[in-house]
C-alpha cells in the first residue's frame, strides 16, 4: 500500500497550552502574551502569541527589552515538561485518525494514515477535520499530507499553501543543518528544485551524504520510519459474571483469577504492585471497594490472595456481585532477584505480616528506628514506616542514654548541681548518686521550640528509691527538668 | 519446692506473660530475644529510645506498631503472635484485659509458638497470664552504670512465687542474678 504521511506542526505549542487552559491570569489570546525562559542568567522569550508578535516581539528576545516595547505584555514562566506532556496528549488525540502516531521533535506529530483516510471520507475531509479540531481546541496547528515524511514536514513548515509542489520550497525545508543550508544558499541553490537539477555525484561530493539523505527522504527514494508511541502499560483487569455471586469463597476465587492475570501483566513489565484496589460491582449498581496496601512490591498471586481475605470478608454483597475489577493503583519496579545462598535476604514472612497489620492499623503505623546524625537526644533517631525502609546497622552512642524519653517535666530545684531531694510525678526522691554533667548545645541551624532555653547540662541521677532519671539543667535560663529514665 | 530463676527465665515460649512496676520497660528490653514487635498506642506521649535499648537489644531487630486504641492493639498482637514470624511481641496495655481477651492472646501465642509480654499498669493483670512479674529498679551502692533491679514473680501458673535481684551484663548481654549473700 502506498504510504501516506500527515505532518502536524504546532508552532506555538507552549503558549497555546497556557492560554487554552486559562492558566495565565488572563486567558485572552488578543492581548500580548509570552512565556519566559530563564537561560544564561537572563530571561528570554520562549514562546509568544500573535498579538505579541504584532507588537514587534520575537523569540529569544530579552524579557526586559520586550517589556520596554510592549508594557502591557503578560508573561508566565515556561514549563518544558508540561509542554512535552501536552504533546503526548495531542498524540493520543491523533490516534482517533490512525493508530500510527509518532512524535516529531518537541512541537510536531507524524501520522501514517495509509489505509485510514477512507474512514473519514477521504484524505481532504480528514485533514479538514484535523484542522477544525485543532482550531476549536485553541491550538494553532499546520497540517499537511504527503507521500513521505520529509515532504510532509516541508509542507507544514515552509509551504504557503498545503498543496504546493515541494520543488518550489526553499532548501531549508529539507531539514538540513544551518551550515549546509548557508553554503547551498551561497551557491545560489535556493529551492529544492535547483538541488534536484544537479547531478547527484557532484552534490554528494560537495556537500556530503547528509544533504543527499535528506533529499532522498523527501523525494521518497529513501525510506524513513515513523516510530509510533507505545501504549502506556495499564495494570487493571476485570471480570464480568453472567450471574451474581455472593459467597466469600466465590469472590475469592474470582479475585484469584484476576490476580493471576494481573500478576502476569506485572511480570511482563518487571513491575510489582504496591497498592491494589478490588472493586466489586453489585447488581444494584452499587460498588464496594477493597483496598490493599502491600509492605513490599509483589507480583506473586499466591501470596497476595490471602491478604485480601480480611477486606473481602467485610464486603456487603447485597443482592449479589456481577463484576470484579482489580487494579494495581500503585506499582514499583521489581526486578527478578538472583537467588543467592550466602546473602540473607529479607524474609518474606515479615513483609506479609507487615501488610496484614498495615491493613488493620495503617501501613505508616508500623515503624522501625533509623539512626540520625544529631546529638540532640530526641533527634538522634527517627521512626520511619517499616514498609518503605530497610534496617540500618550503624547504631552507636558515646554516652549511656535513657531507655525512655518524655517531654521535659519541670521539677522544683535551684543551683547548677542536681538537687539532693526533689519531687517528680508526686514522688519524693532522694539523689543517691549523680553522674555528669554532659553538656548538649542546641542545633541553631534547626529551629526547635523545645531548645529555646539554650544549652543543657544533662545529669544521670540514681535515686535512693531506685529510679534512675535523666535530669537536665539549663544554665542560660535556670531550671531543672526530667527528660528520661534509664533501665 | 521453691522456684528457681532458671525455671521461670527466659520466659516460657508459646505463652503470654505480664510485667508491671516502674521497671517494666527495662524488663521488656532485657527479655526481648531476637526480632520483636513492640505495640504501643499512638497517643502515648513518651517514647522508647533506640540508643537506650542498644545495650539490651539491637534496634534493627525491633519493629514498632502504633495502633490508635487498645482494640486495634490487641488485634495486632493476636495476629503477630499467631503468625510466628516475629518470636517476641511486647504489648503495652492501658485498660485491664478481660478473660476472653487474655485467653485469645494465649491461644494465639500457642498457635504461633511465640512469646508475648504485656506491660500492664499495676493491678490490671489478666487471669490468663502464664506468669506475672513486678520489676522495680534498685539503688546500687557499688557501681555507677548499674541496672540493678528487683524482679518479683507475683503470679506463676506452674510453680511458686519468688523474688530476685538481677543485673544486666552488657558484655555477655545476659541477665545475672545477684546472689543473696552479696546483698548483705
Amino acid at each position: 500500500m502506498r504510504k501516506r504521511v500527515v505532518s502536524m506542526w504546532f508552532p506555538r505549542l507552549p503558549s497555546d497550552r497556557v492560554l487554552r487552559a486559562g492558566l495565565g491570569h488572563i486567558a485572552d489570546n488578543n492581548r500580548p502574551f509570552a512565556l519566559i525562559h530563564h537561560e544564561k542568567n537572563t530571561d528570554r522569550i520562549y514562546c509568544l502569541n500573535p498579538a505579541a508578535e504584532a507588537q514587534g516581539l520575537h523569540r529569544g528576545m530579552g524579557f526586559s527589552d520586550a517589556r520596554a516595547y510592549c508594557p502591557d505584555l503578560q508573561s508566565e514562566p515556561a514549563d518544558k515538561i508540561a509542554d512535552a506532556k501536552f504533546l503526548h496528549t495531542l498524540a493520543r488525540w491523533g490516534k482517533r485518525y490512525c493508530p500510527w502516531v509518532g512524535l516529531d521533535g518537541t512541537d510536531g506529530l507524524m501520522l501514517n494514515i495509509a489505509g485510514a483516510a477512507h474512514l473519514f471520507g477521504g484524505e481532504a475531509k480528514m485533514l479538514n477535520d484535523m484542522r477544525h479540531s485543532l482550531a476549536r481546541a485553541g491550538v494553532k496547528g499546520r497540517v499537511a499530507a504527503a507521500d513521505t515524511r520529509g515532504a510532509a514536514w516541508a509542507l507544514t513548515h515552509y509551504a504557503r499553501t498545503y498543496t504546493e509542489d515541494i520543488t518550489s520550497l526553499p532548501v531549508a525545508a529539507l531539514r538540513l543543518d544551518a551550515k549546509s543550508d548557508t553554503s547551498l544558499q551561497r551557491l545560489g541553490l535556493r529551492t529544492i528544485g535547483d538541488l534536484l537539477a544537479l547531478p547527484r555525484a557532484t552534490l554528494a561530493r560537495r556537500f556530503g551524504p547528509d544533504v543527499m539523505l535528506r533529499l532522498d527522504q523527501a523525494m521518497g527514494a529513501q525510506d524513513e520510519v515513523i516510530a509510533p508511541l507505545g501504549e502506556a502499560p495499564h495494570y487493571s483487569v476485570r471480570m464480568t459474571l453472567p450471574d451474581p455471586i455472593g459467597l466469600v469463597a466465590d469472590v475469592m476465587m474470582g479475585t484469584e483469577r484476576l490476580l493471576v492475570r494481573l500478576c502476569d501483566k506485572l511480570k511482563a513489565q518487571d513491575m510489582g504492585a504496591r497498592q491494589l484496589q478490588l472493586t466489586l460491582r453489585r447488581v444494584d449498581q452499587g460498588a464496594q471497594q477493597v483496598e490493599l496496601r502491600l509492605a513490599a512490591p509483589m507480583r506473586d498471586a499466591a501470596r497476595i490472595l490471602p491478604l485480601f481475605t480480611r477486606g473481602v470478608d467485610a464486603v456487603d454483597a447485597g443482592y449479589g456481585i456481577d463484576q470484579l475489577r482489580l487494579e494495581a493503583t500503585q506499582v514499583e519496579r521489581l526486578l527478578d532477584a538472583q537467588i543467592n545462598a550466602s546473602k540473607a535476604s529479607r524474609p518474606d514472612g515479615l513483609e506479609d505480616l507487615i501488610t496484614r497489620l498495615g491493613n488493620r492499623i495503617g501501613l505508616d503505623n508500623i515503624q522501625r528506628f533509623l539512626p540520625a546524625d544529631s546529638h540532640i537526644p530526641e533527634r538522634s533517631f527517627q521512626s520511619v514506616p517499616a514498609a518503605y525502609s530497610s534496617p540500618s546497622g550503624s547504631w552507636a552512642s558515646l554516652h549511656s542514654r535513657p531507655l525512655r524519653l518524655f517531654t521535659p517535666e519541670p521539677i522544683a530545684a535551684v543551683g547548677s548541681k542536681p538537687p539532693v531531694q526533689f519531687r517528680w510525678r508526686r514522688m519524693s526522691l532522694t539523689t543517691g548518686r549523680a553522674t555528669g554533667p554532659e553538656r548538649i548545645a542546641p542545633e541553631w541551624w534547626l529551629p526547635d521550640d523545645n531548645w529555646r532555653s539554650g544549652v543543657r547540662d544533662y545529669w544521670k541521677v540514681d535515686t535512693r528509691e531506685g529510679r534512675r532519671l535523666w535530669l537536665f539543667y539549663t544554665p542560660q535560663n535556670p531550671g531543672w527538668f526530667v527528660q528520661g529514665e534509664f533501665a | 519446692m521453691r522456684v528457681t530463676f532458671q525455671n521461670v527465665f527466659p520466659l516460657r515460649t508459646a505463652r503470654v506473660h505480664e510485667v508491671c512496676g516502674a521497671g517494666a520497660v527495662s524488663f521488656a528490653a532485657m527479655t526481648a530475644q531476637g526480632r520483636s514487635l513492640w505495640i504501643r498506642q499512638s497517643w502515648l506521649s513518651d517514647t522508647v529510645a533506640p540508643q537506650g535499648l542498644m545495650p539490651f537489644v539491637n534496634p534493627e531487630d525491633l519493629l514498632f506498631a502504633h495502633p490508635k486504641d487498645q482494640a486495634d492493639a490487641l488485634g495486632v498482637a493476636e495476629e503477630t503472635l499467631k503468625d510466628g514470624v516475629l518470636p517476641f511481641v511486647i504489648l503495652e496495655i492501658t485498660r485491664p484485659l478481660n478473660l476472653r481477651e487474655g485467653r485469645r492472646l494465649q491461644l494465639a501465642a500457642k498457635a504461633g509458638g511465640t512469646t508475648g509480654l504485656c506491660l500492664i499498669p499495676k493491678g490490671m493483670g489478666s487471669n490468663a497470664a502464664e506468669t506475672r512479674w513486678e520489676a522495680s529498679p534498685l539503688f546500687d551502692t557499688q557501681s555507677e552504670d548499674s541496672t540493678l533491679q528487683r524482679w518479683e514473680i507475683i503470679k506463676n501458673k506452674s510453680g511458686t512465687l519468688s523474688v530476685w535481684s538481677v543485673k544486666w551484663d552488657a558484655q555477655t548481654r545476659r541477665i545475672n542474678v545477684v546472689s543473696e549473700v552479696a546483698q548483705r
